[in-house]
């Protein structure tokens, strides 16, 4: 298991014994990762479950507050990101070089647009009154406590766009590592992760766009 | 050697997979919107929940490669959703089930206690000082061990 | 007997920068080591001023509300910043690597990462001492902890700061023992330490999070003034107390069952006897792992939660004493007819399983519903949880540091003085817990800065009682400190382990193994193999 100096691999680091061990050890921490933003995440779901199972109807009138048509824009600009972050690694794999690169600024520009999407439904809803918890002064819905609606709208939305900022940041980080040619197709270990990360940040927004936006 | 965990001699996917994963994913996406249009009652949630685990499946099987992936990988992700469910259902045994066995006898936490006056409280004064009708406002003291409460401890009007 | 070697992890690299910037497990866990160490001692000194303050019920050494922030401080620092860390991260980042043959844990950029994390988050933790220290109890319930004018934020930014580092700890050993194993170690054949730490790291890598949210919601609470915990806007205060213990039961079994790891390799190797029941004990960890998530109602029977919750959580928190249980019998069924010696690692294993069984039989006794609603709150408690926090994993902790000593530092300690210290700590131990057990069947509530008359002598017994227990750690403290000047080296193999760490030098070279282990038998075999007392 002697690493001979000159006869392995830039990337490959001492105390592994080839790269697809490397390879494997680092997408294994990567998921078990992913396992505990599930779990952060879950903790904010478990919030709206109970919430929502104590107030139907405020969380039903509540809802209504919301853009639909801005969310649904949203759903669609997160999964065309996250197809255009996969074709950018299916490219490495292909040694597409250069491709890969333009899905990667395609990722990182409907990351943009989601977020700017965010900014406006928030503005809209910071020049309402529509805010969480003691700061709440909108009176357009009857019931008790509509605030606790837009709590959780507000941090389950609010994490989960402080995530999509951190993924735009590691996405900017490949772009630029992919740009340097770091990458191969014997070696893309860190842009497979990225992608894992972004991959989840869809999924969660999956889940939160049907709860909080289209509540029957 | 090392443990292997399927890492590819790497599995390059057609990119009509992808394409066509992420074509179902936008039909999916403007179907659940269409659906929840439609009044289905409590059916709604189960319906809009269902899809978007259909859509959570292929962006897992697909995007992230657990499809092909050595199953590891796959049970890490399945025992995050599990965690989440026992957290979610046994704390909703307590919270939608208080009051189920015996009744709860609480009484309204009194308007006019001293602790109020407290400088932390100030931004409270208008829910706790007589202003019943605001949200989370306190109905007028209630004879204990005869109404139903619901869980956060608000009494129900009769007949709810 | 060689001397100390000349090429080890010690000097090699050398430069404050080596350390500072290190990779090496071992050297990372060597400064973990110290660190727990430190807060052990400044846990300690807190403890030692609430016993001060409970020697008499008139005693003034504190103001009530200045008690209030002791034991919470107590109680932070000890969990914290001492006990989550204390195995995994000092003795556990130190060993496993050696213990699967390998060179080093999968991510050691990440490990030192851990560090630094755990460094600032501590940081906080000291700050929020001095800016007003949080009176809440390191519970930090609701609705008090939203109000109250101390420094609540600092101390749970503080712990929110750690809990990245437990994580990332956790996440690191999972992927050592999937990917790492030597070749021709398979699962069933690795020490059962490793299984420990394992079924460790699953907890910490599934339940941390949930801390982190509940005090991110406790924190934009206070701040922002959300609601969630609070009824006069439609929220819940027992919420929080789900939110928070669906982590910190668990966290419970992150704390012992590295400490049962320990005991299962001292217990084998002090017995000269080959384990009994590995896949017992390896099961049963992961059993422990997987129940635990589904008791943490067992600390709100007298919350308020609905009585079918109760219920619930009663049944399953007796399954959860099955696997300890287990592991109990399979410990004594190996001692049994072994060859006993009763160096300091085994007598701090048999301290372990008569302390730990008390600890643990008392769960079960708290875990009984009805029992509960009239020992919630009280010393008895306070005795249950220390006498499986302390007379648990601590002296799962001292078996394994007394058991690892002359691997870390290549030097043995004086027999003599470990005995010494070691009867100083079990009956200072059980005086001061002990009486407490008594204390809370007669009714004495905790977290009380004084009490009724009727209660005194007990509080008195049990305070000299904890000076006879910082005695002994006094003791060992200079036993320790001063071998690492003149103890005897240790050679490779002092106690005649068949486990892969004693094949190396002590101190062991940087790279751990200069050649890739070959696995001839398994970790206890001491029926197959002689065992090599270099």
């Amino acid at each position: 298991m002697h690493n001979t100096a000159g006869g392995h691999p830039a990337h490959l680091q001492h105390h592994f014994s080839d790269s697809e061990q490397q390879a494997s050890a680092s997408k294994l921490g990567m998921w078990l990762f992913l396992l505990t933003e599930m779990l952060l995440f879950g903790g904010l779901f478990a919030a709206y479950s109970i919430y929502r199972a104590w107030n139907p109807e405020m969380f039903y009138e509540a809802h209504k507050q919301l853009n639909v048509q801005l969310g649904m824009i949203n759903t669609i600009v997160l999964i065309t990101s996250s197809v255009t972050m996969a074709l950018a690694i299916r490219s490495i794999q292909l040694n597409k070089r250069k491709i890969a690169v333009r899905f990667l600024i395609a990722t990182l520009l409907f990351a943009a647009v989601f977020l700017v999407i965010k900014y406006f439904e928030y503005s809209h809803k910071f020049h309402l009154g529509q805010l969480p918890g003691k700061y709440y002064t909108f009176t357009g819905l009857q019931g008790a406590n509509p605030h606790i609606f837009f709590s959780i709208y507000f941090m389950m939305t609010g994490l989960h766009g402080i995530h999509v900022i951190g993924g735009m940041g590691l996405i900017g980080w490949m772009l630029s590592r992919t740009t340097r040619n770091h990458f191969s197709p014997e070696y893309y270990t860190p842009l497979e992760m990225t992608g894992l990360y972004w991959h989840l940040v869809d999924l969660i927004w999956i889940f939160l766009f049907p709860l909080l936006y289209l509540i029957g | 050697m090392s443990n292997h965990t399927g890492t590819h001699a790497p599995h390059i996917l057609p990119m009509q997979l992808y394409l066509g994963v992420g074509a179902a994913l936008l039909f999916l996406t403007v179907v659940t919107v269409v659906v929840a249009q439609i009044p289905l009652g409590g059916w709604n949630l189960v319906v809009a929940l269902t899809i978007a685990s259909i859509k959570a499946l292929l962006v897992a099987s697909f995007f992230m490669h657990l499809y092909y992936d050595h199953k590891l990988y796959f049970i890490i992700f399945a025992i995050g959703v599990l965690t989440l469910s026992v957290f979610i259902v046994l704390t909703m045994f307590d919270t939608l089930e208080r009051g189920a066995v015996y009744d709860i006898k609480a009484r309204p936490i009194n308007p006019k206690a001293a602790m109020y006056d407290k400088p932390s409280f100030q931004g409270q004064g208008a829910a706790v000082h007589g202003d019943t009708t605001k949200a989370g406002g306190f109905a007028a003291p209630i004879d204990s061990g005869t109404t139903k409460h619901d869980s956060a401890g608000q009494a129900k009007p009769s007949g709810h | 007997m060689d001397g100390i070697p000349a090429y080890n992890y010690l000097n090699t690299p050398k430069g404050w920068k080596s350390w500072l910037l290190t990779r090496d497990h071992k050297r990372i866990g060597l400064m973990y080591l110290f660190a727990i160490m430190f807060f052990f001692m400044i846990g300690g000194v807190f403890a030692l001023l609430i016993r001060i303050q409970l020697l008499t019920p008139n005693q003034a050494l504190v103001r009530p509300e200045t008690y209030n922030q002791l034991f919470t401080l107590h109680g932070a620092v000890m969990i914290f910043l001492f006990i989550i860390p204390s195995i995994p991260a000092s003795l556990g980042n130190f060993v496993l690597p050696q213990l699967l043959g390998a060179k080093d844990v999968a991510f050691p950029r990440l490990n030192l990462a851990s560090w630094y994390i755990y460094v600032v988050g501590a940081l906080f933790l000291i700050y929020s001492i001095f800016s007003g220290a949080a009176d809440t109890g390191w519970t930090f319930y609701t609705p008090y902890s939203t109000q109250t004018t101390t420094s609540v934020i600092a101390t749970t930014l503080g712990v929110f700061i750690l809990g990245f580092s437990s994580i990332f700890t956790g996440l690191n050993f999972i992927v050592t023992v999937h990917k790492l194993r030597a070749p021709g170690m398979t699962w069933f054949s690795m020490p059962l330490f490793c299984w420990g730490l394992y079924a460790t790291a699953i907890i910490q890598v599934l339940a941390t999070p949930v801390l982190g949210i509940t005090l991110i919601l406790l924190i934009l609470e206070r701040l922002f003034g959300i609601g969630i915990f609070d009824p006069a806007m439609g929220g819940d205060p027992v919420l929080y107390q789900h939110f928070f213990w669906f982590y910190s039961h668990p966290a419970v079994y992150i704390m012992i069952l590295p400490g049962m790891g320990i005991i299962s390799e001292t217990i084998s190797v002090f017995s000269h006897k080959k384990i009994f029941g590995y896949k017992a004990i390896a099961f049963s960890s992961l059993g422990i792992a997987f129940v635990s998530f589904m008791v943490w109602g067992h600390h709100m029977f007298t919350s308020g939660q609905s009585e079918i919750a109760a219920m619930i959580f009663s049944f399953l928190t007796f399954l959860v004493g099955i696997p300890s249980g287990i592991k109990v019998f399979n410990w004594l069924a190996t001692m049994y007819k072994g060859s006993i010696s009763l160096a300091a690692p085994m007598i701090y294993t048999i301290m372990f399983l008569i302390l730990f069984s008390i600890g643990g039989l008392t769960g079960i006794v708290l875990g009984a519903l009805s029992v509960n609603v009239h020992m919630h709150g009280t010393y008895f408690v306070v005795a249950h949880f220390h006498y499986v926090m302390m007379g648990g994993t601590v002296m799962a902790f001292l078996a394994g540091l007394h058991y690892w000593w002359p691997k870390i530092w290549g030097r043995l300690y004086s027999e003599f003085w470990a005995r010494v210290g070691a009867l100083l700590i079990f009956i200072g131990f059980n005086m001061t817990f002990f009486s407490q057990f008594i204390l809370g069947a007669k009714g004495m509530p905790r977290r009380y800065s004084t009490y009724l008359d009727q209660y005194q002598p007990l509080h008195g017994f049990s305070s000299v009682g904890s000076f006879v227990l910082g005695a002994g750690f006094v003791v060992m403290a200079v036993y320790l400190i001063y071998s690492l000047f003149r103890g005897k080296p240790a050679g490779n193999n002092p106690w005649g382990g068949l486990t892969l760490e004693w094949t190396t030098t002590s101190p062991p070279p940087p790279e751990n193994f200069i050649e890739t282990p070959k696995i001839t038998h398994g970790p206890y075999d001491y029926d197959k193999v002689i065992a090599d007392n270099g």
